[in-house]
């Protein structure tokens, strides 16, 4: 099967995560409510708006990390609450805290996180630092590692086999111009070969604007 | 099975209109049934043929004993409701529920004090029951220290609720272990488990003056239950309107 | 899932061996706690021994305690405890593991101090089995429960004595059998009913504790 029947095959296929009604409230503040959107696998989503307009309890609640103010969310058309397992399956959450420890070496991390979901060789794990730049660092322990090296330990989980829907908050902090620019390209990458991303930033994408769609939390929809 | 009235308790409005019509009856219940029994325990019941006049004070010992203990109980059923169903009224209960306990089982601390003097010539003795209610007032401080640390409303009553559940879970091994070791430790003292059997006219209005102190708490719990809800519930149209029509 | 769980132990035991002077605290405070004892009574040895039971398991309950406080703390902050909630695997069980291998590394040294300072406080060497064999069930049951209060307070910014006022209440079935068990040996009274008991309350903590730790991360996690 060419790649572009295979595209198409998934844009048939129905959608991977939807949000219906969606409302959060924090500190008996309203954020959003009635926020209706889908994600169909090969999309890639960003999440617009200032701070403190919601951006991350969206991606929190869309992870099943937070209950929503009302509404739901639903995974392959079922709700999430009624298939936590299935949804820890197709899932890789990357938030503000990566979840690297500092006492730990950027293998000894990763060999750790993949485990919870398909493992990796350690080869593989090594590719995956090469990929994010971070030759010659897989044994040093994360915490002599400048935050952005840090960042990028957390990253590259994404060059590991593993699930198919991300959700990441701000990826891009810490990093610099060319692993930004690599970042959008991987992360389309993995759009073309079926992935779906849903991200937060405030830097702006590189990306042609028709690859990718923007849900701004001050407007409520989807464009 | 017909679930509506289930899901009628997780509506704050028809919880607020029907509890005050609740509210009412069982303030009445209340007033009628404490009044009652104090006259008839302090008044016209006979005198304890060993303990004279003191052992009145089990008109209120007792009964916020009990009281004590079943309000624990109700936070872990209320922990379990809040949990499973995810029913908010069940959280609003738990959180109302637990100062009123600490309150009942300070009572109970308390008058098991006073009454300690004339019976054992001091004001407090590790007595098994005494010590577990010492136990079981450290057990409503953490929860109510829990709800109050916690500022994100919904974990601070999702935490409480875990922790009365598993607080509900040792209770009866701190009480086994408590009475074992009070065994152990303290043979020959009088103890209040082991009165001689009371004859009716001491036991009647005991039962009067425990059923008022169930309806007084479901009445103080229902006032704060409705405080609450019209604070959680601020934002909507029928709090606004119920509150500017009492204005 | 075996290789998981030998996996998560393996790193747990890593990273609690990477900070040796943690792991080193909680035993100097019992020794200090239990010397501070003589010197607050007098160095009598007749009334130390009589008071002896009850001073090293109050000690022993504290220490506990006081190793718990950081148990969840650094993976809260570091986002582990994110990936952990999101993963496929039953969290009860990744907890259990962790407190497990916790317990061996703080827990079990505690255990091997105690005689030791039960020879200083003046106990008889005959009742040194007894003392070892009531930690060694008490001190997992200890653990367990104060997981749940560090699950519970992981979240708060200043949660060590809340956690101390949330779980020493739930710790006195098991300070009356350990300290029981030591009074009746030392008085050469038969002490295995106070050990089956230990040894049932070992049981169920293990089997409970957990869920209710995994209830109170999440619980954290959510806010």
């Amino acid at each position: 099967m060419g790649e572009l029947s295979k595209l198409a095959r998934y844009r048939v296929t129905e959608t991977l995560l939807e949000a219906r009604d969606l409302a959060c409230e924090r500190d008996l503040r309203l954020l959003f409510a009635q926020l209706n959107f889908a994600v169909q696998p090969g999309e890639l989503l960003q999440v617009l708006g200032p701070n403190g307009s919601g951006k991350t309890s969206l991606l929190r609640i869309l992870a099943g990390l937070m209950p929503a103010a009302g509404g739901q969310v639903l995974l392959n058309g079922r709700a999430i609450e009624t298939q936590r397992s299935e949804l820890a399956r197709q899932l890789l959450w990357l938030g503000h805290a990566p979840g690297i420890k500092g006492l730990l070496s950027a293998e000894e991390n990763l060999g750790w996180l993949t485990a919870l979901h398909e493992g990796a060789s350690r080869e593989q794990i090594w590719q995956a630092l090469a990929a994010v730049g971070l030759r010659g660092f897989e044994d040093v322990p994360c915490h002599t590692l400048s935050a952005g090296q840090q960042r990028r330990v957390g990253l590259a989980r994404l060059h590991l086999p593993g699930p198919k829907l991300w959700i990441l908050d701000e990826p891009f902090t810490a990093l610099d111009v060319q692993a930004v620019a690599a970042l959008e390209q991987h992360l389309q990458q993995h759009c073309a070969h079926g992935g779906a991303v849903i991200l937060t930033t405030h830097h702006p994408l590189a990306l042609p604007a028709d690859s990718y769609r923007r849900l701004d939390l001050t407007q409520g929809a989807a464009c | 099975m017909n679930w509506t009235w289930f899901h009628k308790w997780g509506s704050p409005k028809w919880f607020y209109e029907m509890s005050g019509a609740w509210l009412r009856a069982l303030a009445w219940a209340a007033a009628v049934l404490l009044l009652l029994g104090t006259v008839w325990g302090l008044a016209i019941a006979p005198q304890d043929y060993q303990q004279g006049n003191s052992f009145r004070i089990i008109y209120i010992h007792v009964p916020a004993a009990f009281l004590a203990q079943s309000c624990y109980l109700m936070l872990a059923v209320a922990g379990v409701i809040g949990l499973v169903w995810k029913m908010k009224l069940a959280d609003v209960a738990l959180q109302c529920a637990a100062p009123i306990g600490a309150s009942m089982t300070f009572i109970a601390l308390l008058t098991g004090a006073v009454w300690g003097k004339p019976t054992w010539g001091t004001w407090w003795v590790w007595d098994a029951r005494l010590t577990s209610m010492l136990i079981l007032l450290f057990l409503y401080f953490g929860v109510i220290a829990l709800s109050q640390a916690i500022s994100n409303r919904d974990s601070a009553a999702k935490a409480c609720a875990v922790l009365s559940i598993v607080g509900v879970i040792n209770l009866p091994i701190i009480k086994y272990s408590v009475e074992w070791w009070n065994t152990l430790h303290q043979p020959a003292t009088f103890k209040i488990t082991e009165k001689p059997a009371m004859p009716m006219e001491m036991w009647l209005p005991l039962l009067v003056m425990v059923l008022g102190f169930y309806c007084f708490f479901a009445a103080v719990l229902l006032m704060r239950m409705r405080l609450e809800v019209l604070k959680r519930e601020s934002r909507t149209r029928w709090v606004r309107a119920e509150v500017e029509g009492r204005a | 899932m075996l290789r998981l769980c030998i996996l998560l132990f393996k790193r747990e035991t890593r990273l609690l061996f990477r900070r040796p002077m943690e792991l080193a605290n909680p035993l100097v405070f019992f020794a200090l706690v239990i010397s501070l004892f003589p010197l607050a009574i007098g160095p009598e040895s007749r009334l130390l021994a009589t008071i002896a039971p009850g001073v090293v398991w109050v000690a022993a309950l504290l220490a506990v305690l006081l190793s718990l406080d950081g148990l969840f703390r650094s993976d809260y902050e570091d986002g582990s405890l994110e990936q952990w909630v999101l993963a496929p695997q039953p969290l009860s069980l990744l907890v259990l593991i962790k407190v497990l291998a916790h317990w061996l590394c703080s827990g079990l040294a505690l255990v091997l101090l105690s005689p030791l300072l039960g020879l200083m406080l003046g106990l008889p060497e005959r009742t040194l089995g007894v003392l070892l064999l009531s930690l060694l069930l008490g001190t997992p049951v200890l653990s367990l429960l104060g997981a749940v209060g560090a699950a519970l307070t992981v979240g708060l910014k200043r949660g060590g004595l809340l956690l101390a006022l949330l779980i020493l209440p739930l710790y006195i079935p098991v300070l009356i059998l350990g300290s029981g068990a030591l009074q009746a040996s030392l008085q050469g009274l038969p002490t295995a009913g106070y050990l089956w008991w230990l040894a049932s309350l070992m049981v169920l903590a293990v089997s409970l504790a957990p869920l209710a730790i995994a209830a109170g991360l999440k619980i954290s996690v959510a806010e």
